[in-house]
């Protein structure tokens, strides 16, 4: 096989997609909005093939683009999260864009556009893929954020998002140029090699900003501050979206970096590492229980959970990212199934976004009822739900490494963000029923069926996704 | 069948009665009927399955019986069941009350009657996983997945203020329950597997053994409940309904007794000679002041609920007397406060569903209405106290012989707490069933029907049977409390005997 096309071979999910969203752009562009349901369509197609030719991709790890872009099964395993994210968002899109008349075709053409961008930044092995990556992902972000955009709110969000942004791909691309000056290098295994004798105080200067610019992504604390406005501003599919693919692209890049770059700086980053882990569990937990508002609720949620992942990164070992690979394609299933169920919640023509809207849920709509409930649960994680197999595949390396205090205090946490989630039951359990619900269709209770199934029955057959986090696992050590 | 055993049966049998619940359709009364049947004949085909492992269950064999095993989070945390001594008189236990609290819910529940039998169903099958896990991870999935149908329990079906109780008892145990986990990471670690055969083969550090046992203290304090974080389970049994309150006092507060028989004491034999003393000062503490607490009680069931932590006080004393009768002592004080306090909870429920008030006050004289409520009722009363003769009796007295042993002093202050039981249950038994019947609502209740007499009468034979002929339960245990106590003898030598040699 010559060079190109063991490249074109490598990069197969990200052609499909780049090729897919011009091609979906020309098409809107040239049949006006009227076209706008089979792009759509097309597009969540595009996304399924990227999906499925991940599973046709050669084993092993190659590295090709001059090093730039590696292909692993850490990265199809990252990758396989995104898409599905990214595709679900999608399907979760289409009647909420409907009714809002917000439903151009330059969504879907977008989302792609931002999948593909996590892709490269997944896959990314030096600077420069990290930083092309994560800025074809952000741009498209900003715009999805506004896309509302006669909505202040969502204006507003778009904005913030967007400011907020730039600067935390300034702090990171200042670290970039510093690592370069100290390394020598762009390559994330040349980095490793020339920082191998130890740090000096620049390159630790440069290790703060990159992590900065990457916590930023994850709305990691004390960078979390964009999180709570833009998942409110935004449409709630776009919301969903966010709260999915970006975070899985966002974490496995710097699991990436942080494993291949820095194993020479453990002490420094695991000190970074603890602190934002214990301050977004914190401010995750805390901050989440006064909220009204069902998506700023989710905001500080993802905050905390964000927070417990990086919990498992923390032990630096292979099985710490084993824990982190099954915490996130975990936590995919669980916030995609919440904004599922939030975006299948109408009273009248109003979607469902506060609290106290719920109340009595479960008199009008049992089953519904049933699956937001298991869905709360699994993510305080209580078992034998999915979301208490996450957090204790990611406690176990960090006390394992003799994190004891850094579990201990998790764990509390963990408790007080219980609080807010019980909240939420006891609303649609335990109070009395307000408003009845409008029905809705069937593409988002589908997502509601499958999320809520994959959550409550985890546990009678892991071993697939235990399996795949495994090999991906091993693959980046 | 599928290479699962009969104790994957066990805990299979009820959920396949919650999923054809699941099926049913509709709020209309030949629904509710229906799922009330079904339920109550999935309890029923539960206990004689459960009979049936106790009939293939050899009670001369201490060891692990009916082992069942398969890979489960890769190869090193498993699904692995299996009974011994210790735990085969809970399960019996479980499915036993199951029933009841079926039958006890046939009138009182009226809303949402499928969801109330779904969740009980699935309590059932947690609690009956609970005692026969034999993996720490599988033990802590379904220890904790049980508070999930309670709280929903609670918050759904209960009493004015379930909302403070329900959240009250989910965080109350959630703490300690995480705190536990954490420290099965830790014994991951040295042991490199979560099989508690191997687990129980292998020998922590005594320094580390103390955090460890800390932290299994922390869930199973809680579950117990010992003083001082006892707080949540008076709030949870005055706000549960009938059936919660009996699954309560019966079952739930028992996994902390197994707990410390399964995992603190023949795990971290050091430490937990280390901290007998702190549990003797709880317990004891537990039995005088909860009892003390009781006395000024002006409702009924919280009466029974502090009654409740003052007879866990007894079972934790025995169990780290750490000798034979100490121990199977707390395993028959256990069974017995599972069937008695049950029982009781039925009582109250009894004229609960009659009057709808709990207040002792506005009760009095109901012997002159309710003649075999009185009789039932005082049966239970006894066997609480502890009066020779019932079961009550039997487990006291040996987790106080025990105790003697051990310690004098324990055994003496816990003697008081036998008194003062006696005047708080006599005392309640004064107010709401003898004195004068003036009060104007009174005037025409009912007594027993049939449905109660088929709920009390079981109860009362077997606390009357266990009271003259404690051999069944004793025997069970008989040899694997003896193996406990045995290994544990061991390891205490063993660590005296290095201790010793470093000098």
């Amino acid at each position: 096989m010559n060079s190109l096309s063991f490249a074109l071979a490598h990069t197969l999910p990200e052609l499909i997609l780049a090729g897919g969203a011009l091609v979906l752009l020309m098409m809107g562009a040239y049949k006006g909005t009227k076209g706008d349901w089979i792009i759509s369509e097309l597009a969540i197609a595009i996304l399924g093939v990227a999906f499925l030719t991940l599973f046709t991709q050669l084993d092993g790890k190659a590295l090709i683009w001059d090093g730039a872009f590696v292909d692993d099964a850490y990265g199809r395993f990252m990758k396989g999260l995104s898409l599905v994210g990214a595709l679900v968002s999608l399907l979760l899109s289409r009647e909420y864009m409907a009714r809002e008349k917000i439903d151009q075709f330059e969504f879907p053409v977008l989302i792609l556009l931002s999948t593909t961008g996590m892709l490269m930044l997944i896959s990314a092995q030096n600077l420069i893929g990290l930083y092309l990556g994560l800025e074809l992902m952000s741009l498209a972000l900003y715009v999805v954020a506004a896309f509302h955009r006669d909505n202040v709110r969502a204006s507003e969000a778009g904005l913030k998002y967007f400011v907020l942004g730039s600067l935390s791909s300034g702090m990171l691309l200042y670290g970039a140029s510093l690592l370069y000056g100290f390394a020598g290098t762009v390559s994330f295994t040349g980095i490793a090699e020339a920082l191998k004798g130890g740090a000096s105080i620049g390159v630790i200067f440069a290790l703060v900003f990159v992590l900065a610019g990457l916590a930023f992504k994850m709305s990691l604390v004390p960078f979390h501050m964009w999180t709570p406005d833009v998942y409110e501003g935004a449409p709630t599919p776009v919301t969903a979206f966010f709260a999915s693919a970006p975070k899985m692209a966002a974490v496995a890049i710097t699991v990436r970096i942080i494993i291949t770059a820095f194993p020479g700086l453990m002490m420094q980053w695991q000190q970074i590492v603890v602190f934002i882990a214990l301050l977004s569990m914190a401010i995750g937990s805390f901050a989440a229980i006064g909220q009204t508002n069902l998506k700023r609720l989710m905001a500080y949620s993802s905050i905390g959970h964000m927070g417990f992942a990086m919990v498992g990164l923390v032990a630096g070992t292979q099985a710490g990212v084993y824990g982190v690979l099954i915490y996130m394609a975990i936590y995919l299933t669980m916030t995609l199934g919440t904004f599922a169920a939030l975006l299948s919640m109408r009273i009248g023509d109003r979607y469902v976004e506060n609290i106290a809207d719920l109340a009595g849920l479960s008199r009008s709509r049992g089953t519904m009822a049933f699956f937001v409930a298991m869905m709360m649960f699994s993510l305080a994680g209580i078992p034998p739900l999915a979301g208490f197999f996450a957090k204790l595949y990611v406690f176990q390396p960090a006390i394992q490494a003799g994190f004891y205090w850094l579990a201990v205090i998790g764990v509390l946490l963990s408790v007080v963000s219980t609080f807010y989630y019980l909240r939420i039951v006891k609303v649609i359990y335990f109070d009395q029923p307000a408003e009845a619900f409008s029905p809705v269709n069937r593409e988002v209770t589908g997502v509601l069926w499958v999320a809520t199934v994959l959550v409550l029955l985890f546990w009678v057959w892991p071993a697939p996704v235990l399996d795949a986090a495994s090999v991906a696992a091993r693959s980046l050590f | 069948m599928f290479g699962f055993g009969i104790l994957s049966g066990l805990i299979a049998l009820p959920l396949v009665g919650a999923a054809f619940l699941l099926v049913l359709r509709g709020d209309s009364a030949p629904v509710q009927n229906n799922a009330r049947w079904a339920t109550l004949i999935t309890t029923l085909a539960t206990f004689i399955l459960s009979l049936v492992a106790w009939n293939r269950f050899d009670i001369a064999n201490p060891g692990f019986q009916l082992l069942e095993q398969k890979t489960w989070l890769g190869e090193t945390i498993l699904y692995k069941l299996g009974v011994d001594g210790i735990s085969m008189p809970f399960i019996l236990l479980t499915t036993f009350l199951m029933p009841f609290c079926i039958l006890a819910s046939w009138h009182s529940i009226e809303t949402r009657v499928r969801e109330y039998m779904i969740a009980f169903l699935v309590l059932e099958a947690l609690m009956i996983g609970v005692f026969a896990a034999l993996d720490v991870v599988l033990f802590y999935v379904f220890f904790e997945g049980g508070l999930i149908p309670m709280f929903l329990i609670i918050g759904i079906w209960g009493g004015k203020r379930r909302i403070y109780a329900s959240f009250k008892f989910f965080l109350y145990t959630l703490v300690g329950s995480l705190l536990m986990l954490l420290a099965i990471f830790v014994m991951y670690g040295v042991a490199g597997t979560t099989d508690i055969i191997v687990l129980l083969k292998t020998h922590f550090d005594p320094s580390l053994q103390k955090w460890l046992w800390l932290a299994f203290f922390a869930s199973f304090a809680v579950k117990m409940p010992m003083w001082p974080v006892h707080t949540w389970l008076p709030d949870a049994h005055v706000e549960a309904p009938t059936a919660g309150s009996v699954i309560l006092a019966g079952i739930l507060l028992k996994m902390g007794g197994y707990g410390f028989l399964r995992f603190s004491v023949p795990m971290f034999p050091d430490a937990s000679q280390y901290f007998a003393p702190l549990v003797f000062t709880l317990s004891v503490i537990a039995i005088i002041y909860t009892s003390l607490v009781a006395l000024v009680q002006e409702d009924i069931k919280k009466l029974i609920a502090y009654s409740s932590v003052a007879h866990m006080g007894f079972v934790t004393m025995g169990i780290f007397a750490l000798n034979q009768q100490g121990v199977q002592g707390a395993v028959f004080q256990m069974v017995s406060h599972g069937l008695v306090s049950g029982a009781l909870f039925l009582c109250v429920g009894v004229v609960y569903d009659r009057m709808h008030t709990r207040e002792i006050a506005a009760y009095g004289g109901l012997v002159n209405r309710m003649p075999l409520y009185a009789v039932a009722m005082l049966i239970f009363t006894m066997a609480n106290v502890g009066l020779p003769g019932t079961s009550g009796f039997v487990g006291e007295f040996l987790t106080l012989l025990g105790a003697y042993k051990a310690n004098t002093w324990v055994a003496f202050f816990a003697t008081t707490g036998v008194i003062l039981s006696a005047a708080y249950a006599l005392y309640l038994y004064r107010r709401v069933i003898f004195g004068v019947l003036d009060k104007p609502s009174l005037a025409d209740i009912q007594d027993l029907d049939r449905r109660e007499l088929v709920l009390l009468v079981p109860l009362v034979v077997l606390t009357i049977y266990y009271g003259v002929q404690p051999g069944p339960i004793l025997d069970a245990c008989a040899a694997s409390v003896a193996l406990l106590v045995k290994n544990f003898d061991a390891a205490i030598a063993a660590t005296k005997t290095a201790a010793l040699a470093l000098n």
